[in-house]
């Protein structure tokens, strides 16, 4: 797959491999919790790889698709720009030093989870991150507040998955299909 | 350890490919998956190391390679990251293709505005997951509770959130 001709973008600083890398490494150096507003801060403001409408429509197709938005961004414009080696530079520049630095609190962890004051400090830390996943929850499900359908397909996820416990693969290939029929007969 | 990491790979692939919505849709099959099926460690386990990987800068999925740490070392942590990053960075190279052609066709807004509530659906199933692993004790509860007030209500930063649970857990009030 070699990138797509950039006629279009002839008016941008079209990046090489090597800015790539370091444009998405510092991304992945700086975002805490949320890199999608410093992506967008990088990319079309800071180092105008992109203007403000291909960056949202390069994201409406990384919503669509399956795997994180950023991650599947990173692939994206590398692609766009330098084809396969892009793609690669930018998803490693991405992911390299979140790795090292999750691996590094692992190994911490794994060294000291037995010591209760490390324990309490833990405790402490997954009921936050539980928090901040309630809240995120909420805001996505805040816009469907008042839709009936949206509810009922949601509740129906909740059950399943959580209550249930059954396994994701058989419950998205009955409930996408369900929901997306239900909202095209509600279009029509 | 072969086994291991072919398991590895084969589960990490599947949740690639079914995350629609991002990372946190996929947290309570992944953690069926290490917790109930294959017993690689508990639930407390796992939602220690996803709120480790909440701590860590970049995208949300870093929980991925740490798991695979867990499980197997620097092979699983390679292990992990190429079958989670890979098949879908394989689709959207693909779909890098073809979007030109489909992004204003009327069935693609069909099919998200369909897909907008499984999300919800799946980030909800999540967030009860992870928060009945992560709660133990009245003190905890309350950090949960406290967070995600605070969280959907203004604007404070997460890693402050997060750092002030880490804070308030250190005092050991209200664990076990």
């Amino acid at each position: 797959m070699d990138a797509i001709p950039a006629a279009r973008t002839a008016k941008h600083d079209a990046p090489d491999v090597g800015e790539l890398f370091t444009g998405f490494f510092i991304l992945g150096l700086t975002g805490f919790g949320g890199v999608l507003p410093l992506a967008r801060h990088m990319m079309v403001e800071k180092r105008r790889w992109l203007t403000g409408a291909e960056f949202t429509d390069l994201l409406g197709l990384c919503q669509f698709l399956p795997g994180g938005n950023i991650i599947n961004m990173s692939v994206a414009v590398g692609l766009k720009f330098r084809g396969i080696p892009g793609a690669f530079a930018s998803i490693l520049g991405l992911i390299a030093v979140p790795t090292a630095v999750v691996i590094g609190l692992g190994v911490i962890y794994g060294r000291f989870a037995d010591d209760p004051v490390v324990r309490h400090l833990f405790g402490g830390l997954a009921a936050a991150a539980a928090g901040l996943l309630i809240s995120t929850a909420i805001k996505i499900a805040w816009p469907l507040r008042r839709d009936v359908l949206g509810l009922f397909i949601g509740a129906l996820c909740v059950l399943a998955i959580a209550v249930f416990r059954l396994p994701l693969l058989p419950t998205l290939l009955t409930l996408a299909p369900l929901s997306i029929f239900l909202r095209s007969r509600q279009a029509s | 350890m072969t086994a291991t990491l072919v398991t590895l790979a084969l589960i990490f692939a599947e949740l690639s490919l079914l995350a629609f919505g991002g990372g946190n849709t996929i947290l309570p099959e992944m953690q069926r998956q290490v917790v109930d099926v294959n017993h690689w460690m508990t639930a407390q386990e796992f939602t220690a190391l996803f709120a480790l990987a909440q701590a860590a800068p970049g995208p949300n999925m870093m929980v991925v390679p740490l798991v695979g740490w867990h499980v197997a070392g620097f092979s699983g942590v390679l292990v992990t990251s190429l079958a989670k990053f890979g098949p879908s960075s394989l689709v959207t190279g693909f779909a890098l293709r073809l979007w030109e052609r489909f992004k204003d066709r009327p069935w693609r807004r069909t099919v998200q505005a369909g897909l907008v509530p499984v999300t919800a659906g799946l980030v909800a199933a999540s967030a009860i997951v992870i928060t009945h692993a992560s709660v133990s004790g009245w003190g905890t509860v309350l950090i949960a509770a406290g967070v995600a007030i605070a969280t959907t209500t203004t604007r404070i930063h997460p890693l402050l959130a997060l750092a002030a649970g880490a804070v308030l857990g250190l005092t050991g009030i209200g664990q076990p």
